[in-house]
């Protein structure tokens, strides 16, 4: 099996090789073998007598990440889907891409995504599950910006990452999660401890978590705006991607997880609740569009609210009838976007307000649109598999009972209404999809390009499409033993069986449907002179534009915060970094009750070190005040030479030396600078400035004095002078023991200053000597 | 005496900070400057004052001034002195070429 999920990636990698002899043969040609492969692979497993197949690679195994892949009825239901249709996407592809466009790129990211789908389908391991989750966003963020140069793609492209990868982590969170309560990374095992799960304190998070997940990807509202932007991908994606395949994956995870959460009011609340929302708005919208793709975008986005409100309803028949609903919107789905792009392809627009007439035109690809659209809208016809599908929804949004609760018991009456007003407004879009391509007014001179029919290799897919609309509609229960009972089962978590027939008698779904028919007719045929409530609802309120705004918002305030802290200036970081050491040190110091000023043991106080003491500190405090500069230096040679006399007076010659000797150094650096360097000038800062400055500096010092005398007292050791001052002639052979540590105890230390020594002078060569621009001086 | 070193230590400590805090070179210097001064000072004070002979070993003394901080701050003035050499002959070369010794007009180019 991991051949079959693999090939496709693996596959990819000779891509761009194939695509360089694309002057010579389609690559399309080359590669089609391989879905066409693993959808054999796959079909050899369909049969009545399906036993689920297990099989574990290695991945990661100390962290119990494994390649698992499960194959049951569902799983074989989407594989089936993503390898099938994928065959005829490619094949449709081949006709629609022309040779001068970067083929190698198409075929490697769409193989791409294959693998990815195929794995998130098969997938056991959760983790392996979310790894692919997000190839697949991955590479639909490649195919959907795959004409690059159109900022529209771009944007799409954009918008479809952001928000399905928001959707990703949120999964990862709810993932995790359900590993944490379990124990497992295993679904399978998950399923088994369904009851863990559901009594877990962490329920409601996993819930939403994998809500939101499912939600993002399958394009329910209200994160169902990507879904249209992504319509500026090449149609065969907006065909394989977009209706069959990923925006299917979170219908996927909430089927595979109902096991787990079928039953549960909270499940079924906000499933259905935003699934029918979905199915009603989708639906509403799709109407008021103007470009074929549009359409069919919000028509997916409806179709999906409907499936995934049939998961949540969790009734056998309801089961079946998402499951069912799966199939059948893949094969009607798949074929309108595909003469969606036969269209756009030969007539060079897609605007439906320009298009009209092209029966006459057209008429292999009007018979294809009039079986897809009329299967969408579940006209009640004996041949037509999404009736079938509309019918049972109807069926199993009637059938709700055994929920308790007042809410959840409105919602349920509800129900059935809302699924009746969002078929009103499908039968609306799909007959104005069809009768405002083929039929009325052919207007020549709004045109780009003479319409004719497409090539007969370009109307196979969408032809192999519509005839499985039909084969399913004529033979309802063709599938049913092999297939759809298997996946039913599987989402179910018991046996379902269900024989569909075209004729159940006088019940209320056909009254529903009827119903449907017959208002959405006059709403059809009205449609012009109602059309102005869109101006009304939404009206300018549309999620693109709290989309738009948070993400523009984002940005600034990121900006704004950015640059107030970020502002270049190094005084503002100073500032900022010492604030912080300083409150934060002084917080740490006052919790933890460090502060202590009960000092014993000091030397006695002697009047000519005072003296010093008063000198030095009036001096470091001129230097604030001086504006000449030879006077700065001066008052700090006074601070330096006290230093060194202080020195003196605490027993440490060689420091006395050193620093009379440095100080002396650095004056005369100082004045040699001054030579080159303005004077100082007066300080023309704003009182709060220096009122800042001076808060700042006197706070840092006061902690200092603080931190110096409470550690005073917090000797917890012995000094380890004691060993120094002994064995510095034992060990040494010398007198001087400061001398002795600096060469011989800790000589390291000395060998690195000479190095920074040694550093610095090089250094300042440089700066002095190395002119890269020779232009300044 | 001890107390009193560290008061005259966060003495220089603070001026060195109000002197960071300015906007001309040349006083940031003179800031890292103090602020060496101070932090030797405060590490003397430290290993406690006034407890002995200078740490030169003679015949017959046993009581000597720590000689381990006294080691630390040597080692610890001669990287100051170097740093701060090269800290001047950076603003040397930095107001040859722009010309200005302001922190403000200092700034990094946009295009960063």
């Amino acid at each position: 099996m991991i051949y079959a999920v693999f090939a496709p990636i693996l596959f990819a990698i000779v891509i761009p090789f194939l695509s360089r002899m694309k002057h010579k043969i389609h690559t399309g040609w080359l590669i089609l073998p391989v879905p066409l492969l693993v959808f054999i692979y796959f079909v050899s497993f369909v049969g009545s007598g399906f036993e689920s197949q297990v099989s574990n690679y290695s991945w990661i195994p100390s962290l119990d990440i494994s390649l698992s892949f499960h194959l049951d009825g569902l799983s074989l239901l989407f594989a089936l889907l993503i390898s099938g249709i994928g065959s005829l996407v490619v094949l449709y592809s081949i006709y629609y891409l022309d040779r001068e466009e970067r083929l190698g790129h198409f075929y490697t990211y769409l193989y791409i995504f294959m693998t990815a789908m195929l794995g998130v389908v098969l997938s056991d391991n959760v983790f392996a599950l979310y790894a692919f989750w997000e190839f697949t966003s991955l590479s639909s963020f490649l195919l959907i910006g795959y004409w690059h140069f159109k900022e529209r793609s771009r944007y799409g492209a954009i918008k479809s990452l952001l928000i399905t990868v928001s959707g990703g982590f949120s999964l990862l969170a709810g993932l995790i999660s359900l590993t944490i309560v379990t124990g497992t990374t295993s679904i399978r095992e998950m399923v088994g401890q369904a009851d863990v799960i559901l009594e877990s304190s962490f329920f409601p998070l996993i819930l939403i978590f994998l809500l939101l997940g499912a939600f993002t990807k399958s394009a329910q509202f209200p994160f169902h705006i990507w879904l249209p932007d992504a319509m500026e991908a090449p149609t065969p994606v907006s065909a394989y991607l977009h209706s069959a395949t990923m925006v299917k994956a979170g219908i996927y995870l909430m089927a595979r997880f109902s096991a787990i959460f079928g039953g549960e009011p909270s499940f079924f609340v906000l499933l259905s609740l935003f699934g029918i929302i979905t199915l009603v708005c989708g639906s509403y919208m799709a109407v008021r569009q103007t470009d074929l793709k549009a359409i069919l975008a919000y028509s997916t986005i409806s179709q999906l609210g409907m499936i995934m409100a049939m998961l949540g309803f969790g009734t056998d028949i309801a089961i079946f009838a998402a499951v069912f609903h799966i199939l059948n919107h893949a094969t009607f789905k798949g074929s309108l976007f595909m003469i969606a792009g036969i269209v756009d392809h030969e007539t060079g627009t897609r605007d439906i307000r320009k298009l009209g007439g092209l029966m006459t035109f057209m008429p292999m690809s009007a018979t294809l649109a009039l079986f897809g659209t009329f299967s969408m809208a579940g006209v009640p016809l004996p041949f037509l598999n999404g009736f079938y599908s509309k019918e049972m929804f109807f069926d199993a949004s009637l059938q709700l009972s055994g929920y308790a609760g007042t809410f959840v018991e409105v919602l349920a009456t509800v129900l059935p209404y809302l699924a009746v007003i969002g078929s009103i407004f499908t039968f609306v879009y799909s007959m104005y999809l069809f009768f405002g391509t083929f039929r009325g007014k052919y207007k020549e001179e709004q045109l780009p390009v003479k319409p004719h029919e497409a090539p007969f290799m370009m109307l196979l897919s969408p032809i192999i499409l519509v005839v499985g609309v039909i084969v399913i509609g004529l033979f309802p229960s063709l599938f049913n033993n092999g297939l759809l009972t298997h996946a039913a089962d599987a989402v179910f978590g018991a046996e379902v069986t269900k024989e569909i027939s075209f004729w159940h008698g006088f019940i209320p779904p056909l009254y529903m449907s009827l119903a449907v028919v017959a208002l959405g007719t006059v709403l059809y045929l009205t449609k012009t002179s109602w059309e102005k409530v869109y101006t009304i609802i939404p009206g300018n309120f549309s999620f693109n534009r709290i989309y738009d705004w948070g993400v523009n918002q984002l940005e600034a305030a990121s900006n704004r915060i950015t640059f107030t802290y970020m502002n270049g200036s190094l005084r503002l970081y100073m500032i900022l970094l010492l604030a912080s050491v300083t409150t934060i040190t002084g917080t740490v110091l006052f919790i933890s009750d460090g502060i202590n000023f009960e000092v014993s043991d000091v030397a006695p106080v002697t009047v000519h070190e005072v003296l010093i003491a008063i000198v030095m500190a009036i001096a470091a405090v001129a230097t604030i005040f001086v504006t000449n500069r030879i006077a700065a230096i001066l008052v700090v040679g006074v601070v330096g030479y006290g230093l060194a006399i202080l020195f003196v007076l605490y027993s440490a010659p060689d420091l006395a030396l050193t620093q009379l000797i440095v100080e002396t150094v650095t004056v005369a650096l100082f004045l040699l600078c001054f030579y080159h360097l303005p004077n100082l000038t007066k300080r023309t800062e704003s009182i709060a400035h220096r009122g800042m400055n001076a808060l700042i500096s006197v706070g840092f010092g006061a902690l200092m004095l603080v931190i110096s005398i409470s550690a005073y007292n917090s000797q917890f050791f012995s000094t380890i002078s004691d060993y120094f001052t002994e064995n510095a002639y034992k060990l040494g052979g010398g007198d001087n023991i400061v001398n002795v540590i600096l060469v011989d105890f800790r000589g390291m230390d000395t060998l690195f200053e000479v190095s920074v020594l040694f550093g610095a002078g090089l250094a300042i060569y440089s700066l002095i000597r190395l002119r890269k621009n020779k232009g300044a001086k | 005496m001890e107390i009193l070193m560290a008061i005259l230590a966060s003495i220089l400590f603070a001026t060195a900070i109000y002197n960071l805090l300015q906007k001309q070179f040349l006083r940031i210097i003179i800031g890292t400057v103090l602020l060496s001064h101070a932090a030797h000072l405060f590490l003397l004070t430290m290993g406690k004052l006034k407890r002995g002979n200078p740490p030169v070993l003679v015949e017959g003394v046993t009581n000597y001034a720590d000689p381990l901080p006294q080691a630390l701050i040597l080692t610890s003035i001669v990287i100051s002195f170097g740093v701060t050499s090269f800290l001047l002959v950076l603003a040397y070369r930095t107001y040859t070429l722009n010309k200005s010794d302001n922190m403000d007009e200092l700034r990094g180019s946009s295009d960063e």
